[in-house]
């Protein structure tokens, strides 16, 4: 961010003065797509700005968004993680295993939860060991994984729902605090760490270094594997999250459907919110905007009852139009 | 205000191809949600709720109509959540998947929207009407006939959908009826997942496997297809007969050309969602169904059609999807 500002001169250019402001430049475009989508479907539809429709949509982001935020680290490190889907299915189906194996319901639903993001870093310290011990291309890996997952979560269930009957498990992503669902809190609070982490300490320095050039970062001592291992790790643990607040606000999981696409909606996210492809920057809250501006989408083609075969073109353009938007401003 | 109207007209006129505007006036909102086309069924369930809405509309000037589709449970939880903001008086719901939808339609149907739950059950029931198909009853009807045009005897493959309760029930009372004829054989059972391809190779398979396979039972009309095919590509002129299920127009059609191995198939029909769209028109106004001296009925199952050369004009529509 911009730590850095010079002392106030009285001569600055609005751009100067522009760029006082908390917000880098990466960050703007995406700001500005979402300002514009926002105003844009406000006049589209007269339910929009309706505020249970606000925390819906708040909600309904908050489960990719979770991953978006894992899949920033893991991009800007270099890599990606196609697996993060699945991997939701599988997580949520042990998770609801542990849920139901045990009796009593405030235990079992404080120890569910501690399984799925236990069981999702162990799924992302998988990853991220193949990746640096195995010499694999992350791609390549994540490709298996996503595999591997979906299929241990179809075999474990026999591709049928698991259903609870715990009476306090969907309040926890079922419910709200202060008017806010709880998933979105956990969005929100989740983004706050993540920026933190990211942003203001020597470990997403590393990452970002990392992901600018391997050979320069290791020459200058930093330990590039264990790096990206904790990015696979940081990943997995956003899965955990996500899995526990989707499967509670469903109270069941699919193991077929549970996280489906969700790796392109978290990757499409990412790139939205200004974070490269390639590597070495990027931001968390640029992710959080980017996943705003993917469900605000989907609910304004809702909303406005657009054609559903035609939902998915609109929803492509936009995404490209925002991706170019931000290119034009920073390039 | 007028202005307003007009901004909002203009950006939705230009900014997407907008269905329904006319919201307003209306006196009655049904919202109608389904799984988007990842199968000929779907692609078929989808075309008719589009052609129900559209004649629904015409024929009724108070009532509108909203249609979302989407690829997987989750994202139509979203739908509905959607749909419920548009503030609809009546829910017409396929679901992906029950137990994931379950929470969401509770939610629909406890705020007092007129719920009518098509072809796939939920655990608690949460629903005004639930509509469905003859899932044993298309394995039965299918059964009988396989035996009856077989003459009681021969070597049958069996192409199962994927491992969900309306497969087993349509297996089980197929392989019930096989029970009464002990000259039949089930070779094997396997699935297909209803996916043609999958219903490709897995054909091919079986018929490697076994030299003599008189009849196939593909329970599906995309497998069908796909069974044909592999049948035709290997010569294979032991096979005489292929029945399927659901009844898509291109089987359809190959009953009525008189095609000498596709001869029958039994309806569990996409349009299921047109009666469902029908039934929640008159549910949401409280009226009665015909001369019935009650209202809409809570279950509601559409029987399961054998479709043959005798009555095959009547399952004809060029023009559907499936």
């Amino acid at each position: 961010m911009n730590d850095a500002t010079n002392p106030n001169s009285p001569g600055q250019s609005g751009l100067q003065r522009l760029r006082r402001l908390p917000i880098n430049a990466t960050l703007l475009a995406p700001l500005l797509a979402l300002l514009i989508l926002f105003v844009l479907s406000s006049f589209a539809s007269e339910y929009f700005l309706n505020a249970r429709n606000i925390t819906n949509v708040l909600r309904q982001v908050s489960y990719t968004g979770i991953i978006a935020i894992g899949m920033t680290f893991v991009i800007i490190a270099g890599g990606i993680d196609l697996s993060v889907g699945s991997m939701v299915a599988l997580v949520g189906v042990l998770l609801l295993y542990v849920v139901n194996a045990i009796a009593d319901p405030i235990q079992a639903v404080l120890l569910g939860m501690l399984a799925a993001v236990v069981a999702g870093s162990l799924f992302g310290l998988f990853n991220g060991l193949l990746v640096t011990r195995g010499r694999m291309a992350a791609f390549v890996v994540t490709l298996a994984t996503m595999s591997i997952f979906r299929s241990l979560a179809l075999y474990l269930t026999d591709a049928g729902e698991v259903t609870t009957r715990n009476p306090l498990f969907s309040s926890i992503g079922g419910g709200y605090l202060f008017g806010i669902p709880i998933p979105v809190w956990a969005f929100f609070g989740l983004a706050l760490a993540a920026h933190v982490l990211l942003a203001h300490t020597p470990f997403g320095r590393h990452v970002c270094a990392v992901g600018a050039n391997s050979q320069v970062a290791r020459y200058s001592g930093i330990r590039v594997e264990r790096v990206v291992l904790s990015t696979f790790i940081i990943a997995g643990i956003c899965v955990g999250l996500s899995a526990i607040m989707l499967s509670s606000r469903l109270n069941s999981v699919s193991p077929s459907d549970a996280g489906y696409f969700y790796e392109l909606d978290a990757i499409a996210a990412v790139v939205i919110g200004g974070t490269a492809l390639s590597g070495g920057r990027g931001s968390v809250w640029g992710t959080v905007i980017g996943a705003l501006i993917l469900g605000i989408i989907n609910n304004m083609l809702n909303l406005t009852g657009v054609s559903p075969y035609l939902q998915g073109l609109v929803k492509g353009a936009v995404i490209l139009l925002a991706v170019l938007l931000q290119y034009r401003r920073t390039g | 205000m007028t202005i307003t109207r007009v901004l909002k007209q203009a950006a939705l006129a230009t900014a997407l191809a907008g269905t329904s505007l006319a919201a307003i006036a209306d006196d009655y909102h049904i919202g109608v949600t389904v799984p988007s086309a990842d199968h000929g069924w779907t692609a078929g369930l989808l075309w008719w709720a589009q052609r129900a809405t559209e004649d629904l509309a015409e024929k009724y000037d108070d009532v509108t109509f909203t249609v979302l589709s989407a690829s997987s449970g989750t994202a139509q939880v979203s739908d509905v959540e959607d749909l419920m903001i548009r503030d609809i008086d009546a829910l017409v719901i396929l679901p992906h998947n029950p137990a994931t939808l379950q929470q969401v339609i509770s939610e629909a149907y406890e705020s007092g929207i007129y719920t009518v739950v098509v072809d796939r059950e939920l655990e608690e029931p949460s629903q005004d009407v639930f509509l469905a198909g003859d899932n044993p009853g298309l394995g039965e009807v299918a059964a009988r006939y396989m035996a009856e045009e077989l003459g009681g005897e021969g070597d049958i493959l069996v192409l199962e959908g994927p491992s969900i309760p309306i497969n087993t029930q349509r297996v089980e009372a197929f392989n019930a009826v096989m029970a009464d004829y002990p000259g039949i054989n089930i070779l094997d059972s396997q699935t297909t997942d209803w996916n043609p391809q999958q219903a490709l190779s897995v054909t091919e398979d079986l018929l490697g496997s076994n030299s003599q396979v008189d009849a196939i039972w593909a329970g599906d009309d995309d497998v069908l297809i796909a069974a044909l095919r592999a049948v035709e590509e290997n010569e294979r002129d032991d096979v005489q007969l292929i029945v399927g299920g659901g009844g898509s127009q291109r089987v359809i059609e190959m009953i009525r050309d008189d095609h000498p191995v596709v001869r029958g198939t039994v309806t569990y029909p996409p349009n299921m969602i047109a009666s469902a769209i029908a039934l929640a028109v008159h549910g949401v106004k409280g009226e009665q169904l015909g001369n019935m001296y009650h209202g809409v009925p809570s279950r509601v199952i559409l029987a399961a059609d054998l479709i043959t050369a005798d009555n095959v004009e009547d399952f004809y529509e060029p023009d559907a999807a499936y």
